[in-house]
């Protein structure tokens, strides 16, 4: 197809209007080259620029270590009031038991393959979630369809599903897989969806009177605008993939950070079973900021 | 047909006793009747009217997103049945992809055409330039003011080489200053590039300003009341707006409008409630006076 476009067609006899129809563009700023300032002005200016930050992890820092301290001292004095201290294990207790379990390649096992389900249950939870999330948007039959069932499913906690995986699966490691996915599952279809419903019309329009036909205008308008409700979904979804892959393993798992932890408990061994929660806290968290910013990566027009 | 359409120079808009009707629960609601309009090629055609009077339907259905409950409308003897890169669209609401770069938005409906990636880019900075945007290629949507988001629409818009331009009330949204820098812009490019315009407004003096006709319309339900030629010698200054010629082509559409706004509002203020407001009409309708 010759389609070159009709623009450069016109370019030729275009190119002399420039002058006249350019509205004064905003004329460079002129800054007069100032002195180099003395680094204690830097300094100070850095730190006005950053205040907000610097106040936020200075406090952050703050609310951490109290937290600590009210934990060590509750447990070094054995407080009982309401609630029994009596065995729970001290932060310095769990700071030892740390030390040893980074050199146990048991220890870094459990981690292992708890990151493991999560990577393939989660990851095939946000495929399938996404794809067929678009494709319930876009096309009402398929909405038609497979709504009333999603409806049904989606108040199951993944947890109850447990049973039910285990006979599905023939092996453990699968029936794991499978309740990560679940969990993950339906936030990342309700939210895909929920950002379907609001893709603006007009957009579809100027894209349908630009040319573009159903599949470009899925791949260029639909999917795009979706994006942000996409990773909300994603968001909520890891969240969730981590509450119910610890469920699944404490109760059938043989291998996992949740195993580990319910293992502790079973062996008395105290201060792991803080190890092995605090190791829950950090793996979600560390996920759920690899997921945003994924998300800065792939929407970088929401970048501030 | 097709080879007719290409000897012959583009963009003929015909519309034959249209009008279209909403299906609404209460039944349904006609927006627009018994309309005629027609552009020439390169000509540059407005339409005005009041608020609600069914002009963004009507340019809707020109567009090809809204069928004609009656009658028909051909772009060069071919009748429009859907949306098509011949006819290029201003949203009144800024309709840029938010995702895209200004430069990828301009890129899109190039894109769309299949030109390979090079090319285009190259043929959106010219576009852009010529906007004098190029400044600007690798923003967001979202950083720019409001004259240049709609300047980008316009640029898009024309970057496939439509035959046709549509414009729905695309500076409404701007302030007076910008209102009149954009108007400006769109004549530039227009005349440039020898395309036909249907240019949906309510205001009256952008309408004279910027066209060579001028249809203005009824209240609801919507059709052409008086289409009134502007012989205003081109290129058009911004000093004409206070010539006596233009000051009687606005006067004369300002009295059309008026009645329709009138209407528009329902009716209820009638001669004899103005007369009760002190007002005395000396036999001349409502119209003539306000
Ligand atoms: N989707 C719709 N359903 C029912 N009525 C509509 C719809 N869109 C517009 N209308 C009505 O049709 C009339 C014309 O609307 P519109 O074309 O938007 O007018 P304008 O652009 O001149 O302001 C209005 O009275 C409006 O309420
Ligand atoms: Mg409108």
């Amino acid at each position: 197809m010759s389609s070159s476009p009709a623009i450069l067609r016109h370019q030729d006899d275009a190119m002399p209007a420039a002058a006249a129809v350019t509205e004064p563009t905003p004329v460079p700023v002129m800054t007069p080259t100032p002195a180099p300032p003395s680094f204690g002005a830097l300094a100070g200016r850095w730190y006005r620029l950053n205040q907000d930050s610097l106040r936020a992890t200075a406090i952050g820092v703050i609310s951490l270590a109290a937290f600590l301290l009210v934990w060590h001292l509750l447990t070094t004095y054995r407080v009982v009031f309401f609630v029994r201290f009596t065995n729970v294990p001290s932060p310095l207790a769990v700071y030892a038991s740390f030390t040893k379990a980074i050199h146990d390649p048991k220890f870094l096992l459990h981690i292992l393959l708890s990151c493991r389900r999560i990577f393939f249950g989660f990851s095939l939870a946000a495929i399938v979630g996404v794809l067929l999330g678009l494709i319930m948007g876009r096309f009402k039959l398929v909405h038609e369809i497979v709504f009333p069932v999603a409806e049904v499913l989606r108040p199951i906690p993944a947890i109850a599903w447990v049973p039910m995986a285990i006979m599905l699966w023939p092996t453990n490691e699968q029936s794991i897989v499978f309740i990560t996915f679940l969990g993950s599952f339906f936030p990342i279809l309700v939210n895909t969806l929920h950002g379907m419903s609001l893709v603006d019309p007009v957009l579809v329009r100027a894209a349908q009177c630009l040319g573009a036909r159903e599949r470009s205008i899925f791949r260029e308008v639909y999917f795009p605008a979706s994006l942000p409700h996409i990773f909300t979904g994603l968001t909520i979804g890891m969240g969730v993939a981590w509450v119910s892959l610890i469920a699944a393993e404490m109760i059938s798992g043989q291998y996992g950070i949740g195993y580990f932890t319910w293992e502790a408990y079973s062996l008395v061994q105290y201060a792991d079973i803080a190890l092995g929660m605090i190791a829950i806290g950090v793996l979600g968290l560390g996920s759920s900021l690899l997921i945003r910013g994924a998300g800065q990566l792939v929407m970088p027009w929401r970048a501030k | 047909m097709s080879e007719i359409a290409t000897a012959t120079p583009q963009g003929h808009i015909e519309v034959k006793n249209f009008s279209l009707s909403y299906e609404t629960i209460d039944g349904s609601v006609e927006a627009v009747t018994n309309t005629h309009i027609h552009v020439k090629p390169g000509e540059f055609v407005s339409i005005v009217g009041p608020s609600g009077c069914g002009k963004s339907t009507f340019l809707n259905a020109v567009a090809g997103f809204l069928k004609p409950t009656t009658g028909t409308i051909t772009v060069d003897g071919e009748r429009v049945s859907g949306p098509s890169a011949e006819r290029g669209m201003v949203f009144q609401q800024y309709s840029l992809f938010p995702w895209k770069t200004v430069r990828e938005n301009v890129e899109f409906g190039l894109k769309m055409r299949g030109m390979p990636r090079s090319q285009r880019e190259r043929a959106a900075r010219t576009l852009l330039g010529l906007a004098g945007l190029e400044a600007f290629e690798k923003h967001y949507p979202e950083k720019l003011s409001g004259g240049m988001k709609q300047r980008v629409g316009i640029v898009r818009a024309l970057a496939t080489g439509p035959k046709v331009l549509l414009l729905d009330e695309p500076f409404g949204a701007l302030d007076a200053q910008t209102r009149v820098i954009m108007q400006q812009i769109l004549t530039n490019m227009w005349q440039r590039l020898k395309i036909s315009v249907l240019f949906v407004t309510h205001d009256i003096d952008e309408a004279i300003f910027l066209s060579d006709r001028v249809y203005c319309m009824t209240a609801r339900p919507g059709s052409i009341k008086a289409e009134i030629p502007i012989p205003l010698e081109r290129p058009r200054q911004q000093s004409m707006m206070m010539s006596s010629e233009f000051l009687a082509l606005r006067r004369g559409l300002m009295s059309l409008i008026r009645e329709e706004s009138l209407k528009a509002m329902g009716g209820e203020i009638n001669d004899l409630g103005m007369q009760g407001l002190n007002i005395e009409l000396h036999g001349h309708s409502l119209a003539d006076v306000i």
